[in-house]
């Protein structure tokens, strides 16, 4: 049955662009899948470690920034990956020694810290990140002879990018590193005492996160092929954290669905709600206030609850 | 010479609006263990509330004393009504302050539009006086002048009367301060209400020097931020030393590195963080 579903999801995901039709909607497509990965990743800490960052668009965007100064300095499409996800894998283990000198609420504080200076830097260093107006890079590459230019070819290449992401979730949560990651967050004293290194494990736990945010910075920005202060401000980050904990947290389908929604509801509902932000702000209340578990969980503990079973 | 002289009386004025907005966070923080990301937006609720009581006819001292009481009411509702639901899920508080700044922001954007609002100078505050024969400007002058009687006041409140005494034994042990009597539940409202009402007022009589636009909030909190980590959570004398070294790092940050401002602001909380994480008047986490 579990085998049958997700053989059926994965035919679904492989055809979206063949039957949606419009190219909109194979874009929106894209940027979910994107989007999940960034939640993915955000969710290895906030989920399995129980480490909340507020600073992960720092990380989105340094990924980003990265590869739009490798391009423009006229470097190949290889060298632009691999430089990109060097830096943002230098960047997230400055992160995580810094951020990890608290955990709980300090965490939270030291991560919006370091993600205001990303921001700052963005903005303000004008010289380096041109400031407001942006990097614009251009052309997407064409790994393996797959042009990516096209909206159908950037899907498939994302998906197949989103897909790879999932199947190291799953391998993460399954291996012993990611029962001693969940160990951490809920017993750091007795995983101390049983001999694990609690901060190594977070710190490994916190690159993980940084390598996947890496990977979806990237692809942000060859989707956009722009990329600005916008997309490292605070609320990029509580979007991030938005679609973790609206999904379910420490879930594999969580943050996939809590992505898909937030994108679909920026995209599709902005065109008719004006007060989007409103409307994000209300979600993440209601969904704190009401269904703290977040969406996927809740569901099923209606479902489980339903006198239909 | 006379640069530099501005560029400090504009931090000593920076650093004392810093003051009336993170001692409220900071107390927050301290005995109620919230990270209030709300506290930014009561600041410039309070300042957008003051612009239009201003306009109805109110003076500048009354509106920023009723604007304060406004958002403290507002403050208080928040707090009985949605936080306290989520007491000890620090997670949950953290994304319900967040989503109501995001929710306070459009709604300010909604009433009080995009374009940036100038609160007028008193009148009798205006100008400059001359000491020593250097110009001042009278009126940031006295807002340094009200963040030290608040300072004052504070101190004298929280080590001085038996609320404050209430409130420094919940900030160190709020179990055992159950335990002997105190009614923590009602500290939290009256500690919140306060908090709510410094950041509001801060934001009125900020309104002259920095005036109200969208994002204010978002450009202060990351401020009260660094504060209160500089400082250490709970400790007022933490916050106003933290509150007048951002304000002159910002300044000074500002007018020397242009580029680099906010590295040179968030680098020193860096360097506290890595070597004394409790803050610099703050007390070691039990």
């Amino acid at each position: 049955m579990k085998r049958f579903a997700l053989a059926a999801a994965l035919v679904v995901l492989a055809t979206v662009p063949l039957w949606v039709g419009s190219t909109y909607y194979v874009n929106i497509a894209s940027q979910i899948l994107f989007y999940a990965v960034f939640a993915l990743a955000v969710n290895v800490l906030a989920g399995y470690a129980g480490l909340v960052s507020l600073g992960h668009a720092g990380l989105f965007g340094i990924a980003a920034y990265a590869a739009a100064k490798i391009m423009t300095s006229g470097h190949g499409h290889l060298a632009v990956a691999a430089g990109a996800l060097a830096v943002t894998l230098a960047a997230a283990a400055v992160f995580a020694v810094l951020a990890l000198r608290g955990t709980g609420l300090g965490f939270v504080m030291i991560t919006v810290a370091l993600g205001q200076i990303v921001w700052g830097v963005a903005y303000r260093w004008i010289s380096l990140t041109n400031g407001d107006n942006g990097i614009t890079i251009s052309g997407r590459p064409s790994p393996f002879g797959l042009s990516l230019a096209s909206p159908r070819g950037f899907y498939w290449a994302t998906l197949a990018v989103f897909l790879l992401a999932v199947a190291s979730m799953a391998v993460f949560v399954a291996s012993p590193f990611g029962a001693s990651v969940r160990g951490t967050r809920d017993q750091p004293r007795r995983m101390n005492a049983l001999g694990y290194h609690v901060w190594m494990i977070r710190f490994l736990a916190f690159v993980l996160s940084g390598f996947w945010t890496g990977v979806a910075g990237l692809l942000y920005l060859y989707y956009n092929q722009f990329v600005s202060p916008q997309a490292v401000t605070l609320t990029a980050s509580a979007e991030a954290l938005l679609m973790v904990i609206s999904g379910g947290t420490a879930t594999l389908l969580g943050p996939i669905t809590g992505a898909a929604l937030v994108v679909v509801m920026k995209n599709v509902a902005s065109a008719y709600i004006e007060r989007w932000n409103f409307v994000l702000g209300a979600i993440f209340v209601a969904i704190v206030v009401f269904m703290p578990e977040g969406l996927v969980p809740g569901v099923a503990r209606l479902v489980r609850r339903s006198p239909l079973r | 010479m006379s640069v530099s002289l501005l560029l400090a009386i504009n931090s000593i004025t920076l650093g004392g609006l810093l003051f009336l907005l993170s001692a409220g966070f900071s107390l927050i923080f301290g005995l109620m263990k919230i990270p209030n990301l709300t506290h930014g937006s009561f600041f410039m609720l309070g300042a957008y509330l003051s612009t239009t009581l201003i306009a109805r006819g109110f003076d500048f001292w009354t509106a920023a004393l009723v604007a304060g009481v406004l958002v403290a009411v507002f403050g208080t509702i928040v707090e009985r009504l949605i936080l306290r639901r989520l007491a000890g899920a620090e997670l949950a508080q953290v994304l319900v302050t967040l989503g109501l700044s995001f929710m306070i922001a459009d709604v300010c954007l909604m009433v009080w539009t995009g374009d940036p609002i100038r609160i007028d100078t008193p009148a009798a505050l205006r100008g400059t006086t001359s000491v020593m024969g250097l110009g001042f400007p009278i009126y940031r002058l006295a807002v340094s002048l009200i963040a030290v009687v608040f300072a004052a006041g504070l101190w004298g409140l929280l080590d001085r009367t038996r609320l404050g005494a209430m409130i420094r034994a919940g900030v160190d042990d709020a179990p055992m301060a159950r335990v002997v009597g105190i009614r923590v539940s009602r500290l939290f409202t009256v500690v919140f209400g306060l908090g709510a009402w410094l950041a509001g007022f801060a934001g009125v009589i900020g309104g002259p020097i920095l005036s109200v636009y969208p994002g204010l909030d978002q450009e202060m909190l990351p401020l009260a931020l660094v504060v209160v980590i500089l400082g250490g959570s709970g400790s007022l004398l933490g916050s106003f030393v933290g509150s007048f070294v951002v304000g002159f790092l910002y300044n000074f940050g500002q007018a020397m590195f242009p580029e680099l401002a906010y590295v040179v602001l968030f680098l020193p909380m860096l360097l506290v963080l890595v070597v004394r994480p409790q803050g610099l008047f703050g007390r070691q986490a039990v």
